[in-house]
Order: C-alpha cells, then sequence, then structure tokens
C-alpha cells in the first residue's frame, strides 16, 4: 500500500530527516508478457498507463521509457495549459483535459502545482481583433470560459504591458480564459507515474524499444534492449520519436519532426500574475513560482532531433518581449533547451488504430500537448482497452487525412501551445 | 544556427533561407490522378519519411537569389552532407 502524501507524513518524515520516504515507483524486471505495454514513459504514456488501470481494471500493463521518466518535451515545455480552442472537435478534447486537471491534485494525491491563473491572448491589429472574436465566440458557444478584454482591461490586469498610443505593437484587445493557467510538468508525470504503479503497472525505465513482433498483421510484442516482451496490445506515446516508431512498424504518418525551444530568466520577484501571449508578435511568457520568467515561441523550421535549435529563434521572441514588455529589457536569461515536436498538417494530434492490428497510436501533439496530458491518456487508455475509439478521440483517428476531415487548428487556436 | 551553401551565391546564414520539407516527392501526372485512391492522394499529400539520420529535403535561397536546391542533411547532427541541384535524384552516400 502507498503511503498518502499529506500535511502528517510530510512533519512525520521531517522528523526522520526524510530517511523514510517510499519510493514513488519501483523498477521492476520486465515480464515475459504484459496485456497491454506503453511506449513511452512521457506525461501522455504514463497517463494512459494510470486510467487503464484505474477506469479499465487493465493492471497487467508497462510504461517502457528509453531514457528516464518526462525527460522528453514533458519535462521541457512552458506548462500553459487551456481550452480555447476554435473547433468542436478540439474544444471539447481540450476541455475534457481541462477538467481533468481542475481534479488532478487530488486525484493523483500529488501537487501538480496547477493554477489557474488566467490566460490572455493580445491582438495587435484589427484583422487580430476580428479573428479573436470569432474564436471567442465560438468558444463560448461549446460552454466554454472566455471573454473579451479592452485595452483598459488589459492596462490594469498587466500594467507593465507598454499598452501606450505609441507601442511597437498597438494592443487592441484580447481574449482571456480565466480558468487557463500553468501547472508543475515533472509532478504530472510523477503524479501520474506513481499512481499507475500502485496500481500494478510496471515502469521501466532505460528501455528503448528497438523494433515489433508483428504476426500475419498482428503485434505480439517489441523488442527492448532489454530484450524481448510479449504484448497483447501496444500504445506508441512517443511524441517527436513518432515517425521512427512507425516506421519500425512498416507505416509512415503525416507527422514531422521539429525542435521548439524555451528559455528561462533568472528569478525576479512576483511581477506578472497571468499567462501573455501574443501570436501575431510571436511570444509568450509566464511566471513560475521560483520568480523565473518562462518564455517560449515557435518552431524551427527544419526537421530535426537533437534538442536543439537555432538562436535566431530565440533572438525574435526576446524582441518580441522586449517589444511588449518594456521593462524585462535588462533581465538576464538564465537556461535555455529545446524539446522534439511532433507537428501534424492539421496542427491536431493523432489518437486511436494504426495499419497493425491491436497497435495504437497517440500523437502529433506538436507545440501543445502539455495541457492535453490527462485527456489525452484518458481517451487513448479507452481506445486501447475495448479497441474501439473513445467518442472524443474518434475525430482525431489517422484515417482523416484520407477522408479530408481535417480539423485546422493552425491559428484557429490563436498560437501553438 | 545552419552555414548553407547555396550553388548560386555561397555559404550563407540559414537566415536567407526558407524550407521546403521533404524532397523527391513527385505530384502524380494527370494520367494517374485519374485512377488514384484517397489513400494513394493521402500518402501523397501527407505522409511523411521524417526520418531520423539523413533527410533529403529543399531549401530556397528567398533572401537571396531565390533559388531553389536539395540539400541531404543529418537530422541528429545537422551536418550539411551535400547540396545538388532540383531534378537531380537523391545521392546514393554509401558511395561517398
Ligand atoms: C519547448 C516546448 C514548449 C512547450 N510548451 C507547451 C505549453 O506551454 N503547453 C502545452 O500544452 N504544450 C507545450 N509543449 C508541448 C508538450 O510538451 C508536448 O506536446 C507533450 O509534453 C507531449 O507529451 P508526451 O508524453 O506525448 O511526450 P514526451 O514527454 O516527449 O514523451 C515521449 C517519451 O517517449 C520516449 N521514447 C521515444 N522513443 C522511444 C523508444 N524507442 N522506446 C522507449 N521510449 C521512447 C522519450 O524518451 C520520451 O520520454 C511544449 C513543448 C516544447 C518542446
Ligand atoms: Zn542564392
Amino acid at each position: 500500500m502507498k503511503q498518502n502524501y499529506s500535511i502528517f507524513t510530510l512533519v512525520r518524515n521531517a522528523l526522520n530527516y526524510h530517511q523514510d520516504w517510499q519510493e514513488a515507483w519501483r523498477s521492476p524486471a520486465p515480464k515475459p508478457e504484459y496485456d497491454v505495454i506503453v511506449i513511452g514513459g512521457g506525461g501522455h504514456g504514463l497517463a494512459t498507463a494510470y486510467y487503464l488501470a484505474k477506469e479499465h481494471g487493465i493492471t497487467n500493463v508497462a510504461v517502457l521509457e528509453k531514457g528516464w521518466l518526462g525527460g522528453g518535451n514533458t519535462g521541457r515545455n512552458t506548462t500553459i495549459v487551456r481550452s480555447n480552442y476554435l473547433w468542436d472537435e478540439s474544444a471539447h478534447l481540450y476541455e475534457h483535459s481541462l477538467k481533468l486537471f481542475e481534479g488532478l491534485t487530488q486525484d493523483l494525491n500529488y501537487n501538480v502545482m496547477f493554477s489557474q491563473r488566467g490566460l490572455m491572448n493580445l491582438a495587435h491589429t484589427q484583422h487580430d481583433m476580428q479573428a479573436l472574436r470569432r474564436r471567442v465566440y465560438a468558444i463560448q458557444l461549446n460552454g466554454i470560459d472566455s471573454e473579451i478584454l479592452t485595452p483598459e482591461q488589459i492596462k490594469e490586469m498587466v500594467p507593465i504591458l507598454d499598452c501606450s498610443a505609441t507601442a511597437r505593437y498597438p494592443i487592441m484587445g484580447a481574449s482571456l480564459q480565466r480558468r487557463g493557467g500553468v501547472a508543475r510538468h515533472d509532478a504530472v508525470a510523477w503524479g501520474f507515474a506513481r499512481k499507475a504503479d500502485e496500481r500494478g503497472v510496471d515502469i521501466l525505465q532505460n528501455t528503448e524499444v528497438t523494433g515489433f513482433r508483428i504476426e500475419n498483421g498482428v503485434v505480439k510484442g517489441v523488442e527492448t534492449t532489454r530484450g524481448p516482451i510479449g504484448a497483447k496490445k501496444v500504445g506508441i506515446v512517443v511524441a517527436g520519436h513518432s515517425g521512427v516508431l512507425a516506421g519500425m512498424a512498416g507505416f509512415r504518418l503525416p507527422v514531422e519532426s521539429h525542435p521548439l525551444q524555451a528559455l528561462v530568466s533568472e528569478p525576479i520577484k512576483p511581477i506578472l500574475n497571468t499567462v501573455v501571449m501574443s501570436p501575431q508578435v510571436h511570444v509568450y511568457v509566464s511566471q513560475s513560482d521560483k520568480g523565473e520568467l518562462v518564455l517560449g515561441a515557435g518552431i524551427d523550421a527544419y526537421t530535426s532531433y537533437a534538442q536543439v535549435g537555432s538562436p535566431f529563434i530565440i533572438e525574435n521572441q526576446l524582441n518580441a518581449l522586449t517589444d511588449l514588455f518594456p521593462c524585462f529589457g535588462r533581465l538576464r536569461m538564465l537556461r535555455q533547451w529545446g524539446g522534439i515536436v511532433d507537428t501534424c498538417p492539421d496542427a491536431s494530434p493523432i489518437i486511436g488504430k494504426t495499419p497493425v492490428e491491436n497497435l495504437f497510436i497517440n500523437c502529433g501533439w506538436g507545440t501543445g500537448g502539455f495541457k492535453a496530458t490527462p485527456g489525452s491518456g484518458n481517451v487513448f487508455a479507452h481506445t486501447i482497452a475495448r479497441g474501439e475509439p473513445h467518442p472524443l478521440a474518434v475525430p482525431f483517428a489517422l484515417d482523416r487525412f484520407t477522408s479530408g476531415y481535417l480539423i485546422d487548428e493552425h491559428g484557429a487556436a490563436g498560437v501553438a501551445h | 544556427m545552419l552555414l548553407i551553401s547555396c550553388p548560386y551565391c555561397g555559404p550563407r546564414d540559414e537566415h536567407e533561407f526558407s524550407y521546403g520539407h521533404e524532397a523527391h516527392i513527385a505530384r502524380p501526372t494527370l494520367e494517374q490522378q485519374q485512377t488514384m485512391s484517397d489513400a494513394e492522394w493521402a500518402d501523397y499529400l501527407f505522409m511523411r519519411k521524417n526520418p531520423k539520420g539523413v533527410h533529403f529535403e529543399r531549401w530556397v535561397h528567398s533572401r537571396g537569389c531565390r533559388q531553389w536546391f536539395n540539400v541531404a542533411r543529418h537530422t541528429v547532427t545537422h551536418e550539411i552532407i551535400k547540396v545538388y541541384p532540383m531534378g537531380e535524384p537523391a545521392p546514393n552516400l554509401e558511395q561517398k
């Protein structure tokens, strides 16, 4: 039985100099066979395993991770959570996830530090304003909170934004989702891992999948760096490496892998209490609890698996930042890194079956899948367990690229992430 | 940052170029189009190799001479292995 985390266990362990904490999850040897193997120990893979065990009673499950938990995009993202998407299909999927986020700390007994501090999308031109209004009304029709702010209201909420008439990028208005915000990325991965483990899921780190065992078009297991492991069903949840795994199984995806970079500043006193995004000037910023500004923008144009990008991309977003917030002009940047994101032609994810029987895939979240972590795992677990897509996942099947039913969230969502 | 050798202008900063994604995807001929299935169209329009390794791709010197050309580039090291003209088949790099 897992020890519950609470103020009392914290005090008790403090008195013992923190010597007696239980391990958060086991590191068992792989079994010869599992009912379900989930490839990829990022947030989405771990959430998938958790909901398989919790909601479908499937506990003979392994999560195979080639490195360490959350070492991919989960631990590299700028943690923005929101559900203000234009199209109905996406709005429902991301709202499902946002609702799960709202109860996640309690559900997992793990503080994921979900902070609904609001999320603002700036408009700088007449056309921005028109698109913004359309988006806000569509979002409201889906029953999701979204409102339009005037420049005066923006100035009141974020006094350090340059809202003057002479600003390089005049601010004409903004949309606001008050229920949006940020969460602690590692905690999301660790919380899911701990609770999945409690229900019997084997979490196998340093276990890289190198191939599939496929007989007569049906998947039977995987080859790994720790030997072959059998499985009745397999789910691929490897983000930037989706094309590599699809290649091993003999099919192609409409996915390209690109670097996406982020950076944080030196820590400063609290100055920004919401998330501000500018799709046009292309930067977004929030302030972490440690006081660092967390900054991101767009992908590098070329495909890559290197987890680094070109410096001029960062220069562009810092130019944008200092135009919007002149007072950040003399801040120093502390760290910068990149992740490999799996971009889809319509900027929407792929969730569902593959051409190989009993092999499922969940990918294409690109620059914006952290917010979807619980929802994605939830609908993917259903899809694997039942062998049929969860109702919210139906529109996101791979076959939409054949039918032409694309869900174009480029721009529609305001900005990537 | 990539240093890309435009075949017409010489080595220039990545800034000056735009990316044209995977090379050697031939548009179906009018004749092929008459009989192509939706799956074949999807394959042509959307499916990509996206390799971890050598990638054959197109670039255009958009802020220079505005010419297109092909590049063989490694997607892990970012090394540019070869620059070659549009229309030429992908080089066989084993022979290099
Ligand atoms: C810089 C940056 C900023 C971002 N900002 C945001 C944001 O603000 N909001 C938002 O919603 N989203 C954001 N995203 C996107 C978000 O991070 C991802 O969509 C999401 O985290 C994907 O989660 P995942 O679990 O699918 O992938 P990952 O966390 O990447 O997990 C995939 C795992 O698969 C493993 N793997 C790969 N190949 C194999 C193999 N052969 N065998 C075993 N394991 C393998 C990898 O090691 C990795 O751990 C950002 C991404 C980046 C890079
Ligand atoms: Zn040139």
